[in-house]
């Protein structure tokens, strides 16, 4: 077990955003978390990394109490996040982007004297990460003139850039062109390979990527989890199909389950 | 028109010719000569001018690690100036204590503690919550002068008495051979060393999470940044920088008094900004310059300089928002496109 919640409950004035949610996470694990809009999963990644407080229950990273911590200490322990809209620094070209999260994981940045552009240790490992994500063609370009795939990945590639040990993906795909969602699925999936990431957790909406790449799928719907269970079952599963994924979906599962 | 915000410049697409660095080279080594050589040129007054400048230089450097780099627009940044030109005259004429080295040093101690004490508080808030808050600090210093008068003169104010220069005392000459002899030099020294320490720490990892917390905090602390601890520091920084610039400037004008802490004049120093550009590095000592040399010139013409200015800020927010630098710039990159 790597990060695990119980009973997390969440409310926005009479709004009850998470309703006792509780799972695990384990290590070398790809979940999903999967519902219609309005059913917590931000609002679930929020307070799992710590942003906002839940009114009652708690999140453990391994054997430590994570909840409510916030983002930066959480980052400094292994647990990152990307974000479901851009999230980038407008004026960074794609390298001092990645610099940001390297010099912060090496604790360097209260180094106040020392070149950072001389420093081999920071900008290599920034071009290493550029390397994994593809980006290393643009690692001078700006951040804020990338095309929108680009600027998603290096949302992400950020991210990895910490070397965490679980990450929290919020929809990691979306505004992405369906041509590109699976090549940039493919690049995190051996990204976090080649860093070792030990568990990933994405919001995705994109069912045929969630079905690809998930060991395990958290089906929610208003505020509460209403399957854990991996894809085949969940495929099977036609409460799940058919209140979360909606009735386009029900109507494209049902039909790919007749044809089999 | 958008300006683009300070980034690592070094760190641009490689298209910067080896001409183009020698150039670089050669105009930073000019502008150096002609700081050097100046006082043996022109008129007493242009060097007189000149030294004005080299105070708000310093005191700029400080101000826009805080707002370009940080992101973080203090209008009250006068207080740490005042600060440091009420050190030098507590020393000289209170304390009669005439070492220009030892009042630089308590001047940036002193300054740097109450910048950490009152920017603890300030960098809890941003934006214009951030400026009213430094704004109201700045105002209190100014109450507390006036209110004090017995320690401070009041609105008076105190006499500066001359500073010993590394240890030499120099007040036998006439006052303005002092200012454009040893006096111009030690401070161009001094904003000499200033102005390459702040170009250490804005190329440092320090910088570099600096300008990340000003184009998108949210993400910054995602990535490990203590945001609050960061502003703090650079709040520290600045203010230290400010009280250095103030120190520099006292002997120049020889008496200070509470308006050099007043909201306007903290004002002047985000105008400067603005009109050299925040942009850019040299940006806003670029606008110091202008300011001083075009304020001593359109003062002389008429009464209602204010309102001139107030137009070229006007004119500038719209038409340039990069300053003065920010337009050399875009010329510059022009010009070598075309070649």
């Amino acid at each position: 077990m790597i990060l695990s919640a119980s009973d997390l409950r969440k409310y926005y004035g009479e709004f009850c955003a998470l309703d006792g949610v509780s799972f695990q996470i384990n290590e070398g694990e790809f979940v999903s978390i999967i519902g219609p809009n309005g059913a917590g999963k931000t609002t679930l990644i929020n307070v799992l990394t710590g942003l906002l407080t839940p009114n009652t229950g708690k999140v453990f990273y391994k054997d430590r109490e994570i909840t409510g911590i916030g983002p930066e200490k959480l980052s400094k322990l292994g647990v990152a996040r990307s974000f479901q809209l851009v999230n980038i620094f407008p004026n960074f070209t794609v390298l001092e982007f990645l610099m940001v999260a390297i010099v912060s994981r090496l604790g360097k940045g209260t180094n106040f004297y020392s070149s950072l552009l001389r420093n081999q240790e920071v900008t290599g490992e920034a071009l290493e990460v550029a390397k994994l994500f593809g980006l290393e063609e643009k690692k001078n370009v700006l951040a804020k003139n990338l095309p929108q795939g680009d600027k998603k990945l290096l949302d992400v590639a950020s991210a990895f850039a910490l070397q965490p040990e679980v990450i929290l993906l919020d929809e990691p795909t979306s505004g992405v062109s369906t041509s590109e969602k699976n090549k940039i699925m493919e690049i995190l999936v051996s990204a976090s390979k080649e860093i070792g990431i030990k568990s990933i957790i994405q919001v995705e909406h994109d069912m045929d990527i969630v079905f690809s790449f998930s060991d395990r799928i958290i089906a929610m719907h208003q505020g509460k989890i209403l399957a854990d269970a991996t894809p085949q079952e969940i495929e099977k599963n036609e409460e799940v199909v058919c209140t979360v994924l909606g009735q386009k979906e029900c109507f494209k599962i049902f039909s790919t389950l007749l044809k089999r | 028109m958008k300006a683009d915000n300070l980034t690592l410049k070094t760190l641009e697409p490689k298209n910067t010719s080896v001409s183009f660095k020698k150039t670089k080279t050669w105009a930073i080594l000019a502008i150096a000569l002609f700081f050097i050589i100046l006082p043996r040129l022109g008129s007493q007054y242009v060097s007189y001018l000149i030294l004005t400048f080299f105070g708000y230089a310093v005191a700029l450097l400080g101000f826009n690690l805080l707002f370009g780099y940080t992101g973080l627009l203090s209008f009250g940044h006068a207080l740490f100036l005042a600060m440091g030109a009420y050190t030098v005259a507590f020393f000289t004429s209170k304390f009669s204590i005439f070492p220009m080295e030892i009042i630089l040093l308590v001047a940036i101690v002193v300054s740097a503690i109450l910048a950490a004490l009152i920017g603890a508080v300030c960098v809890q808030y941003i934006k214009i919550y951030f400026a009213m808050l430094t704004l109201a600090f700045g105002m209190l210093f100014y109450s507390f002068l006036i209110k004090f008068y017995y320690v401070t003169g009041g609105d008076e104010g105190m006499r500066v008495l001359r500073p010993y220069l590394l240890g030499y005392e120099l007040s036998a000459i006439p006052k303005m051979q002092f200012l454009m002899g040893g006096y111009y030099y030690y401070a161009l020294v001094v904003l000499t060393i200033a102005t390459w320490v702040m170009w250490k720490i804005v190329s440092s990892p320090f910088g570099l999470c600096l300008m990340a917390i000003r184009d998108n905090p949210e993400k910054a602390t995602y990535l490990g940044v203590d945001v609050k601890r960061y502003r703090w520091y650079a709040f520290i920084i600045s203010g230290a920088y400010a009280a250095v610039g103030g120190v520099l400037l006292a002997p120049v004008i020889g008496q200070v008094d509470p308006t050099l802490t007043y909201w306007t004049h903290s004002g002047t120093l985000v105008f400067m900004t603005l009109l050299g550009g925040f942009t850019n590095f040299l940006g806003p000592m670029l606008g110091g310059l202008i300011y001083i040399f075009l304020q001593d010139k359109v003062m002389s013409l008429t009464t209602y300089w204010r309102f001139i200015f107030g137009a070229i800020l006007a004119f500038l927010v719209i038409v340039a928002p990069g300053g003065v630098a920010g337009v050399i710039s875009s010329l510059v990159k022009k010009g070598r496109r075309g070649i």
